[in-house]
């Protein structure tokens, strides 16, 4: 499958899920900031590519998965060096330059794009 | 107290579909209100099941069906109403039927889809007439209050969800717990 047929699909899931209109669903565009979605849609989202791309997708393994939780991962409401390397290792289809200026936990859902989605649906399914 | 939504579980087929009655009945004070008349306006009263309280009737048949797959262990709550479509209303004396089917489920969470039929017990002949459809989408609390976007919320480590109740209801329709 190319990347635009994947991209097309992910347009598809994410009108779906977020109730957006699919010209909004640009590459670059960001799933909480520019199209809204808020914590559950991310289950959303992945029970969605799932069943759209005929994936498993294990838990932690598109989103993080309890970073915040791991004081070694976070202090005073910032990501720490460990935890940045650490969501990096896991989650090698996030883009995280533009967090890392200012590694605050509570805006790390806002890295995720639409280009973030459709890079790790083609990972995953051309292995 | 939990208000609860269905009166009987009529069908369980575990992990996979579930289907419950809701008798509408005048008894249920709010239909007084809903909608109470309104002289004002030259309106007559009109009892109407309020659809929000359908929604929670599927809710609920799901919730349970989904919370009896792990044996009412975990925090299964509804995370999102995906789509939600009701064709006519249901007036008191109607019974409603909702089925609803699993499309996902794991320990993470589930997506259900839900049917609702009505029986106008006045037009037996008309048989149950479907009358609308559901998408909900359940997450398992236990297993994802860390996840992206959840960052920092708290909740209660007993369970909070799965009352007595609800077990109740899977009892005195004639099915086991788990």
């Amino acid at each position: 499958m190319t990347r635009d047929e994947i991209f097309v699909k992910v347009q598809k899931v994410l009108v779906d899920a977020l109730a957006v209109d699919e010209d909004d669903v640009k590459p670059t565009a960001s799933l909480v900031k520019d199209l809204g979605a808020e914590s559950i849609d991310f289950l959303d989202i992945v029970f969605k590519l799932e069943q759209e791309f005929a994936i498993k997708i294990p838990q932690g393994e598109l989103f993080p998965e309890n970073v915040s939780q791991d004081p070694r991962f976070v202090k005073n409401g910032k990501v720490t060096e460990e935890g940045l390397a650490a969501m990096k290792a896991r989650l090698p289809h996030v883009d995280f330059t533009p967090f890392e200026a200012n590694p605050v936990i509570n805006k790390v859902a806002e890295v995720f794009t639409v280009d973030t989605l459709v890079r790790f649906v083609e990972g995953k399914i051309n292995k | 107290m939990r208000w609860m939504w269905i009166d009987r579980i009529i069908e369980l087929v575990p992990q996979e579909r579930m289907v419950a009655i809701k008798n509408v009945s005048l008894a249920e004070e709010h239909l007084h209100d809903h909608f109470a008349a309104d002289a004002s306006a030259g309106l007559a009263a009109l009892p109407l099941m309020p659809a929000s309280l359908i929604v929670e009737g599927l809710a609920q048949t799901g919730g349970v069906l989904v919370g009896h797959a792990a044996g009412f262990k975990h925090n299964v709550i509804l995370a999102k109403v995906n789509k939600f479509e009701l064709l006519r209303d249901a007036t008191p004396g109607c019974t409603l039927r909702y089925t609803v089917v699993v499309e996902r489920l794991d320990h993470i969470g589930a997506s259900v889809n839900g049917t609702i039929d009505l029986m106008d017990h006045a037009r037996p002949d008309a048989g149950w007439q479907a009358i609308g459809s559901i998408a909900l989408m359940f997450s398992n609390l236990d297993n994802n209050a860390g996840g992206a976007g959840q960052a920092g919320l708290d909740f209660p480590a007993h369970n909070f969800v799965f009352s007595d109740q609800f077990k109740t209801i899977l009892r005195c329709s004639g099915f086991a717990e788990n």
